[in-house]
């Protein structure tokens, strides 16, 4: 991988976080309001994946989505001012949070049902794999998205009719506070794929070069026609599930969870504690970002002043979206209307028919 | 007499007929070691373990096949769906199995099952996350639906719904877990059909439910201070089956009716109830009855839109004015 893509992929990684901590912020600050799911801790995921696809393939996301949308290309201005419900938002102010789509960057949507996105990404492929187009649908979901019956009907699907569909599992261990021990019998995820014939792999999540580098290779088999491909990536939210959500449940130190081989002791030990500190954050695992920068660093690619540079590029970026989202004028009754009545086609069927 | 909130009144019943019967268990998303998203369930994982206070997966049309499994084979479950959205993944065991058993079974065999889920639309949670689904558990043969306007009820209607032997939904609202009320300190259990009369009056009867009471009483003493109108305010609280003689008798005295919902009007709460009236007390009317409902459009994460979508109680104040011309 050469330099500039390296740095391009920090890039992103940067300003996903950025973007979030602004989100989190004009939530305290009563500009957002709703379920607001954020992602930090898990930039490689979206970064890896997404800069392994092309500009053809398709996105379909979950409610955690505002990283996979900007780094789909979607303008920070937009998704932010959807945020705050703007009219200027990417959805009109209509969708919020949950519901970001944008069909010329071929993202197909935020949705805040889990599980009903898997036939929903089913169907772009099937009516791509229909017209022999040479794309791909990459489809992002949670590790408790896995239990809905949709993922099983959906990967026999898949798998039965060859569609080239790249399923990505983002695996955070949560299902908002259900450890997934305490979710899913098999909490391999990848191994269920592996039950519907579909060739799937488990890779760290929080290493960005190994998420590109398994993504690039899936979506090659994808696009020679290999049918589905299936990654697992081991990752993990830094915040609470959403803004409502203290994370309380969660052990403050979850390695030891882990160590002790007892999530269900450890979790309703410490039910009571408080949000993680930063330390314990540290010590469930190495911040994707600060290991990428420093791998950066070490391998001569970039360096600490042109890190320190990004940085500032990303907040600059931010903040002008804050303040555009700010600014922008909110949508009126008279705009829902219009967009919900809208049907070009019915209007233009009953005006040749006259 | 205690203050509990209405999240409070829902534990408190859980945790009663828990003590009292061993059949009796729950489950749901997140109800177990994280409490419940409303807290309804907190506490009950540590005393009374993961048997009975069961961590569901994302599976809400299967743990709900599961509790009416279980239910008919002697076991009380108390299935709770996080909200009422993704009751729609569970629609097909609530309305193949749970609603029609015992009828298919020719009587032979109960379904003693209980689902609570929260609906309503509460603070810009976007079209997939605002559904009222009353109007589809009503119009299910075979099942029982009804939804606690206070704390109160939401004990009393718990209660009842795990003594009964039919299939029961109660509507909760994501808005009014932390709404305070009395509660007795005695048990007691609320009926499941029957609507109550939260204030009484002579000249308009305004029915609602759930939220919508609390908007109606507003109304009603506005009405009262500032239009001299004295509205009787009735909680439907049963939405199926809905009362016809509490309703007509309302009617009869005040000869005006108005029926406030959160959801839009189509095929509603609101529809039913005019029919009723048309059918009982049709010439005891003084006007035509007038439905104040939320505008037919999903609901839109904007603020300011979303509160339009949603009716309040200046609307009920202004379509009983408008009735009685003042
Ligand atoms: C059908 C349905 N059931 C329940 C919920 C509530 N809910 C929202 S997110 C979530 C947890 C999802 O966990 P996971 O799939 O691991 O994704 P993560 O949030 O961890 O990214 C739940 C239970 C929902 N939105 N839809
Ligand atoms: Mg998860």
């Amino acid at each position: 991988m050469d330099r500039l893509q390296m740095r391009a992929m920090l890039w992103d990684m940067l300003r996903a976080r950025a973007f979030e901590e602004a989100a989190a912020q004009g939530y305290a600050q009563g500009q957002i309001a709703g379920f607001l799911h954020l992602y930090p801790g898990e930039e490689a995921v979206a970064v890896g994946v997404l800069h392994a696809a092309e500009p053809g393939d398709y996105v379909v996301s979950t409610y955690r989505e505002h990283v996979h949308a900007l780094v789909r290309g979607i303008p920070a201005r937009e998704i932010m001012a959807e945020l705050q419900g703007k009219i200027t938002g990417i959805s009109k102010g209509m969708g919020g949070s949950m519901h970001l789509f944008d069909a010329s960057r071929r993202f197909l949507g935020g949705y805040a049902i889990v599980g009903e996105t898997f036939p929903i990404a089913l169907g772009a492929a099937y009516a791509v794999a229909y017209r022999r187009l040479p794309e791909a649908v990459i489809c992002f979901f949670g590790d408790g998205a896995v239990n809905q019956g949709t993922f099983h009907e959906s990967l026999n699907m898949a798998a039965l009719w060859k569609l080239p569909i790249l399923f990505i599992c983002e695996n955070n261990h949560y299902q908002i506070g259900t450890e997934i021990h305490r979710h899913s019998a098999v909490t391999e995820v990848y191994k269920r794929a592996c039950g519907y014939g579909i060739p799937a792999e488990k890779v760290d999540g929080m290493d960005v070069l190994a998420v590109h580098a398994a993504a690039r290779k899936a979506l090659e088999r994808v696009r020679s026609g290999d049918g589905p491909q299936f990654l697992e990536l081991e990752t993990y939210r830094y915040r609470g599930h959403s803004m409502a959500d203290p994370a309380s449940y969660r052990p403050n130190v979850e390695l030891n969870a882990y160590q002790a081989n007892d999530p269900i002791a450890a979790a309703i030990h410490e039910a009571e504690s408080a949000y993680p500190s930063p330390e314990a954050m540290a010590a469930a695992g190495a911040d994707c970002i600060s290991h990428f920068s420093d791998h950066c660093c070490q391998e001569g690619h970039l360096d600490e002043a042109e890190i320190t540079r990004l940085r500032q590029e990303v907040q600059t970026e931010v903040d002008d979206a804050v303040r555009f989202a700010q600014q922008s004028a909110e949508p009126d009754m008279q705009d829902a209307w219009s967009i919900f009545h809208h049907n070009r086609r019915y209007e233009v069927l009953m005006e040749t028919a006259q | 007499m205690a203050e509990l909130m209405y999240w409070q009144g829902i534990l408190r019943a859980h945790d009663e007929e828990m003590a009292r019967d061993p059949l009796v268990f729950a489950m749901g998303e997140d109800i177990g070691v994280a409490g419940g998203t409303y807290k309804a369930t907190s506490g009950l994982f540590a005393k009374y373990g993961e048997q009975r206070v069961i961590d569901t997966p994302i599976s809400e049309n299967s743990y709900t096949g599961i509790g009416v499994g279980a239910a008919m084979v002697g076991a009380r479950p108390i299935v709770e769906i996080m909200s009422v959205n993704f009751a729609w993944l569970a629609m097909d065991q609530l309305m193949n199995n749970a609603a029609k058993i015992h009828y298919m079974s020719g009587g032979r065999i109960r379904c003693p099952f209980v689902m609570r889920v929260p609906g309503g639309t509460a603070h810009q949670l976007g079209a997939q996350h605002s559904a009222r689904m009353e109007k589809v558990f009503m119009g299910i043969s075979g099942l029982r639906v009804v939804t606690p306007a206070t704390p109160r009820d939401a004990y009393g209607l718990l209660k009842s719904a795990v003594r009964s032997d039919d299939p029961v939904v109660i509507i909760e609202h994501e808005s009014m877990y932390n709404l305070k009320g009395e509660v007795p300190d005695e048990e007691f259990f609320t009926p499941l059909e029957g609507v109550e009369i939260m204030r009484p009056g002579k000249d308009v009867s305004i029915f609602a439910y759930n939220i919508s009471v609390h908007w109606a009483l507003d109304a009603a003493k506005k009405l009262a201070s500032e239009y001299g109108i004295d509205a009787e305010v009735i909680d439907l609280r049963a939405l199926k089956p809905l009362d016809r003689a509490g309703i007509a008798a309302s009617v009869c005295k005040t000869h005006h009716a108005i029926i406030v919902e959160e959801d839009e009007a189509p095929v509603g709460v609101g529809s039913e109830v005019m029919a009723i009236i048309n059918e009982e007390c049709f010439f005891d009317l003084d006007a035509a009855p007038v439905r104040v409902h939320a505008l037919d459009i999903p609901i839109p994460y904007n603020h300011r839109l979303e509160k339009a979508a949603i009716p309040n109680a200046g609307d009920v104040i202004a379509a009983v004015r408008k009735m009685f011309g003042r």
